[in-house]
């Protein structure tokens, strides 16, 4: 990775982040509009979640990764701190490593 | 900052805590493909989009042309305009301060907003949230770097499971009905159930997708998900 595509990368995003605020001077959206962008949001979220798990370099991540992250799930749900969900989902995949899982 | 209570300071300090352990995992991860940390270190100040910054370091790591890997870092932060829609509100009508809050748009700072209902709570929450994961993010991307060099190997730490706990831990809520008596709306069941729906089906067609697709594709694609919702 060189500097110029980094440069590319952060102009794009920059773009991204600001043409919301530029453009919302000049339309208004629909609540059911603003609805349906709330639930594409979910889906890549989710989408992010599930490729980030399972997926390394186009193949399977391996199970330590995996079972860390359900882990790490398993406590989001019963509503752990947030700090615990992260530290505990990373524990657990160096323990299951440190045991020979990949 | 008068409308901001403990709670709210407490839950944003958590999450840019989080943040800093994730820019831990990027700054090793980073290092461990063979970037020099003040690199690392620049692109996490400049692009600030966790997900992107993996996307685009870990496919030039597996021998991807930097071109197809900015293409899907673009692809994944192209989400940040429909975010931007959403919460244009909380920048102010001041431009420096439009252009500044505007970087501070993540997927926290927005989702942080969200959840506030007095429009002041809202502002303060997402300039705390975008403000604090700034510095933990870029301030856990050094010291990952420095232990990136150190240790070797990230994974070893676990730290690559700690990103998508991390996003799952922030989406949950979204994905159930409220508990409590007082935010109980009408159609917030039906709401947290069409949003499980999408979430579920955008997972799926991103995983079938990604053995086909170049990375940042899958994730983008998954907004098909909310044809499900459209019935």
């Amino acid at each position: 990775m060189t500097l110029l595509p980094i440069l590319i990368l952060a102009l794009g995003t920059y773009g991204f982040r600001v043409a919301g605020p530029l453009l919302s001077e000049r339309l208004r959206l629909s609540a059911r509009v603003q609805d349906l962008m709330a639930l594409a949001t979910i889906a890549m979220l989710a989408a992010l979640v599930a490729t980030s798990t399972l997926v390394a370099q186009g193949g399977f991540a391996g199970g330590a990764r995996a079972v860390g992250v359900l882990v790490g799930a398993v406590l989001a749900w019963r509503q752990a701190p947030f700090i615990a969900v992260v530290v505990v989902a990373a524990a657990t995949a160096a323990g299951l490593r440190l045991m020979g899982m990949p | 900052m008068g409308k901001v209570d403990r709670a709210l300071v407490r839950d944003v300090g958590a999450v840019a805590l989080a943040a800093g352990v994730v820019g831990v995992s990027f700054g090793a991860l980073a290092v461990a493909a063979g970037m020099p940390v003040w690199m690392a270190v620049l692109m996490s100040v400049v692009v600030f989009a966790g997900g992107s910054q993996f996307v685009a370091v870990g496919m030039v790591a597996a021998g991807g042309s930097p071109v197809a890997a900015v293409l899907a870092g673009l692809l994944l932060n192209a989400r940040h305009l429909p975010f931007g829609l959403v919460v244009a509100d909380v920048l102010g009508r001041k431009w420096p301060m439009k252009l500044l809050g505007a970087h501070l748009m993540v997927d926290e700072s927005v989702a942080f907003a969200l959840a506030q209902r007095d429009p002041e709570r809202r502002r303060a929450a997402y300039w705390m949230c975008g403000g604090l994961l700034f510095v933990g993010w870029n301030v856990g991307v050094v010291a990952g770097g420095w232990i990136g060099q150190t240790v070797g190997n990230p994974e070893s730490l676990g730290l690559d499971a700690a990103f998508p706990a991390c996003m799952l831990a922030l989406l949950l809520p979204s994905l159930m009905a409220p508990k409590k008596q007082e935010e109980v709306v009408a159609g917030a069941d039906a709401k947290a159930t069409k949003a499980r729906r999408v979430a579920v089906v955008g997972a799926l067609i991103a995983l079938a997708a990604t053995p086909l697709l170049p990375a940042g594709l899958p994730v983008l694609l998954s907004i098909l998900a909310v044809g499900v919702a459209l019935r």
